[in-house]
């Protein structure tokens, strides 16, 4: 049962209509990454390390080049040094050196299936067997697979010259920890030694993978006058303009970067991995070059999200308010600086109110892939440390878990752990839901437990563009900047739809290449809806006082006494007093009143609401195998107001169903030579149909002053409490405290044999 | 290697086409015959995004050779809406919103179809078993399930309207 909090009614926001690209994508008419073809076009693939870590003596490419269909053959020597460069990205950074230095490497190979060279050949089978025929001399290096490996006194440094930043005083010895950084208020430690409860535990999670079900794949093509088309899948097109812009050394106004329709994403198609390589070969061979990853490529050397290490203590009178926090967070960040570590300490306890704190977090590189954002990065692990900690403080309290999650949650007012101060929020109303509803107090059975969590994501503004133009016959066009990935044409149109007075089936949306629009930051950070959907609303409203012109020019009044309502002008006085000028007949006439009516909007918007979840489990624990069905789910979230709500409980529901699949099945399994021992889905095992239950939903609608209609972005946070959600439930269940993910079944069954 | 000539029906139509030997069917829907419907996600047979019916049998066509359709009735994605209808599965997935990022959807499609025809009347476990199969990671597949049961019980109207 689904179920939703509302304000007030809009004529088309909140309604459920049929997507506009919905009959493409039911049809299989859609085109995806790999569904792009050019006449006469190469197929490229990749040689990759097959060692964790070593140092790469020498590259020889001759015998690879000899071979006959074979037309182009590259190595990191193709590509511009470009160090430790960042590159602006909104108003975050990239270090595009080390995405260029991930994409191919130069003199070290820092994971197993990092990047050494790349072949373009006729067919994929002849780029296969050149890969065979390049002769590459490895001095094999020892290896560190996890933090505490890369942590150690002596370890192997991946990077030998790298110093540990944001520590006193500065770091002189390299190490394998490229950033500290501590958040800290009042005296924690002595706060949680005068408590009347304490709690403690050390927690651990595995890395996981996205898991979108589109590999990476793009078509580039490199003309001889130097302009390239890259067709690729991905989060941002203006994303992969810049970083294939740096990386491969060309200006961004030689690149016209097509977003394909994407097939996942999750936050790992937030940076590239093919775009520069594919151009480079086209450069090389004058011919386009198709380059698609395998799911074995996928899972190898593209972004998986951190596994971690972190210990938590935490304290509460005995009433039940929280008196202090300790955290320790140690995430691996991959073969580069980078990991989600710094979001975890900011995400992990700010939707609690508390005076007296201390998070340590330490990003440490590791001998594994490169990490990449997986929805809201960092929190759900953060989370899982501090609402299992919080879980075990009521338990010690004999108190109600959300009772004491509602004595200590943020709200307006609230200074938040990071440092802002709240306001529009419902957390308070979101835990509320959660206790109202009927599976709050349902009954369970044998070998069953429930188990409650929260969590909290800042969610992302930032720039965006959209452009709207009136059609000739009073239909709408929107164009956005940002790849939809679950539905943005719909919230778009929808938006627009409302502005204008259109019914929905009026207005259609569509995604633009970057030589059709201005910039618009990626498809991630839950800001499509927002931002650009802010873009869409300002363009929607200088339209609205430019057809109030026309209507004005057509009556011969002045333009306050033009009213717009329903789609239509309306005269407010003269002689023509109550007459209406529909869109269409306004359209009809803008040849003769000043010509073609058409806006383009750019935004860069701020204070954009932050997102809070609260998820209830029920699970059931096999007690012979340690076994766990999900029996039951319910997620209510904060949602500002639900622009598609069909859309948003689809968010809900997705982030909910990756969570349960983090916190039971999946992970990275490496051999003692660093090698993934399960590349594919039958071995990484994410959750399917018969794996879950329906994920009922509660939308509460407390509405952000800055954004459109004052929705929230919705995509992350339902990934942030279902790892401590699922853990509690199971901690209900067995009555031992789950301390590391996933809680696949020897591991489960080890707790519940043995206590740990 | 020389291509094999392979003569098969797709989608009702009387289909010609060259193969290599090597080369899955679902690379031959894809890159010889346009039909990029069916979408490889793993390449194993493990998420189903390249299903297709072959002689009225679901497979994985990533698990098929091109060859192996000789002689044989094959059906994708391509050929579900007819006459420019979509088929109740197509229309119940829309109004559920039973799809994101759209990727996986043409190979549950078709799955589902399969599915319906052998039980017009699943139940939500049987459905759930069924399309296990198929992977999905954007939506937790409840809206998945409620389209495809919801298109079933339209299907069994029609038919005892009829």
């Amino acid at each position: 049962m689904n179920v939703t909090v509302t304000p007030p009614k809009l004529a088309v926001v909140g309604t459920r209509p049929i997507r506009p690209d919905g009959v493409d994508k039911v049809t299989g008419r859609a085109n995806y990454g790999a569904d792009y073809k050019v006449a006469g076009m190469l197929h490229g693939k990749i040689l990759r390390s097959p060692h964790a870590h070593a140092r790469i003596v020498s590259i020889d490419t001759k015998r690879a080049e000899a071979l006959k269909g074979v037309k182009a053959v590259i190595t990191g020597k193709d590509f511009p040094l470009l160090g430790d460069m960042e590159l602006p990205m909104g108003e975050a950074a990239m270090n595009v050196g080390h995405i260029s230095e991930n994409c191919i490497a130069r003199d070290k190979a820092l994971y197993q299936g990092h990047a050494i060279a790349a072949v373009a050949a006729t067919t994929v089978a002849i780029a296969e067997e050149a890969l065979e025929l390049i002769d590459v001399v490895y001095e094999v290096l020892p290896h560190v697979l996890d933090v505490e490996a890369a942590m150690a006194p002596d370890a192997p440094l991946l990077h030998e010259k790298m110093l540990t930043k944001g520590v006193t005083p500065p770091a002189e010895k390299p190490s394998n920890v490229a950033m500290f950084m501590r958040l800290a208020r009042g005296d924690a430690a002595k706060a949680i030694d005068a408590s009347d409860v304490i709690v403690e535990g050390r927690y651990d999670t595995a890395a996981v993978h996205q898991g979108y079900i589109e590999p990476h794949a793009c078509v580039c093509t490199y003309g001889a006058d130097g302009q390239v088309v890259v067709w690729s899948s991905s989060q941002g097109q203006f994303m992969v303009r810049s970083l294939t812009s740096v990386i491969a050394g060309i200006d961004q106004a030689d690149i016209k970067a097509i977003p394909a329709e994407i097939g996942g994403g999750f936050g790992g198609k937030t940076l590239v991995y093919l775009e520069p390589l594919a151009t480079i070969l086209s450069k090389k061979s004058g011919r386009a070059v198709k380059m698609v990853m395998s799911r074995d490529e996928v899972f190898r050397a593209s972004g998986p999200t951190s596994s971690s290490v972190m210990t938590v203590r935490a304290g509460a009178t005995k009433d039940g308010k929280f008196t202090g926090f300790e955290l320790d967070l140690r995430f691996a960040a991959g073969a580069y600086p980078g990991s989600p570590v710094f979001a975890a300490l900011m995400a992990g306890l700010a939707h609690y109110e508390l005076t007296d704190f201390a998070i340590d977090a330490y990003d440490v590189v590791t001998n594994t892939p490169k990490v990449a954002a997986y929805r809201a990065p960092g929190a759900p692990i953060s989370t899982f440390a501090v609402e299992s900690a919080i879980d075990d403080l009521a338990i010690k309290l004999g108190m109600d878990p959300i009772a004491l999650r509602v004595k200590n949650g943020v709200k307006d007012g609230s200074l938040a752990t990071y440092g802002v101060t709240f306001s529009d929020i419902g957390f308070h109303e979101t835990l509320e839901s959660i206790r109202n509803h009927e599976h709050y107090s349902a009954p369970l059975g044998p070998n069953q437990g429930r188990g409650v969590a929260a969590g909290y994501w800042f969610n992302a503004g930032g720039e965006s563009s959209a452009n709207i133009a009136i059609n000739e016959d009073g239909t709408a066009t929107v164009v956005s900047g940002c790849p939809d990935i679950g539905g943005s044409r719909a919230s778009m149109a929808i938006m627009a739809a409302e502005v204008l007075g259109l019914p929905i089936e009026k207005v259609r949306c569509t995604v633009a290449d970057t030589t059709a629009i201005a910039y618009s930051g990626l498809t991630g950070g839950s800001r499509v809806t927002v931002s650009t959907g802010a873009a869409v609303v300002k363009a929607a409203n200088d339209i609205v006082e430019q057809l109030k012109g026309r209507a004005a020019i057509t009556w011969d009044v002045p333009v306050d006494q033009v009213e717009w309502s329903n789609g239509a002008a309306i005269c407010l006085s003269g002689d023509q007093k109550g007459e209406k000028l529909s869109l269409a007949d306004l359209a009809y006439r803008f040849g003769r009143t000043g010509g073609p009516v058409a806006n383009q909007a750019s935004v860069n918007l701020h204070g954009i609401g932050p997102g809070f979840a609260v998820h209830l489990c029920d699970v059931e624990v096999d007690p012979e195998t340690g076994g766990v069905t999900v029996l039951r789910y319910t997620a209510a979230q904060d949602v500002g107001r639900a622009i598609h709500a069909s859309y948003v409980e689809g968010q809900m529901q997705g982030g909910a169903a990756q969570g349960i699949g983090w916190a039971l099945n999946e992970e990275y399994i490496f051999d003692t030579d660093g090698k993934m021992e399960n590349p594919g889905f039958l071995d990484y095992r994410m959750p399917v149909a018969s794996d879950l239950p329906m994920i009922d939903t509660i939308m509460i609608e407390v509405p952000c002053r800055n954004t459109p209609f004052g929705a929230k972005g919705v995509g992350e946070v339902p990934i942030v409490p279902p790892l401590a959600a699922v853990a509690n439930a199971v901690r209900a269940a067995i009555g031992k405290r789950p301390h590391s993910l996933p809680l696949s079944p020897p591991r489960l069954h080890a707790l519940m044999a043995n206590g740990h | 290697m020389s291509k094999q000539h392979i003569t098969c029906t797709i989608n009702g139509d009387a289909t010609e086409f060259l193969v290599e030997p090597g080369i899955t069917l679902l690379d031959a829907l894809r890159d010889e015959l346009g039909l990029t419907g069916a979408k490889e996600g793993c390449g194993s047979g493990d998420c189903g995004a390249c299903s297709v019916m072959m002689d009225g049998r679901l497979i994985c066509s990533c698990l098929a050779l091109g060859v192996e359709a000789e002689g044989r009735r094959i059906e994708t994605i391509e050929g579900m809406a007819v006459n420019g209808e979509l088929h109740p599965l197509q229309q119940k997935f829309l109004e559920h919103a039973a799809l994101q990022c759209g990727f996986c959807t043409p190979g549950l499609l078709v799955a589902a179809k399969a599915l319906l025809e052998t039980n017009p009347s699943p139940t939500e476990t049987e459905t759930r078993y069924w399309l296990a199969g198929n992977l999905c990671r954007c939506t937790g597949y409840d809206k998945i399930i409620r389209a495809v049961m919801d298109a079933a019980a339209e299907l069994r109207q029609e038919r005892s309207a009829a």
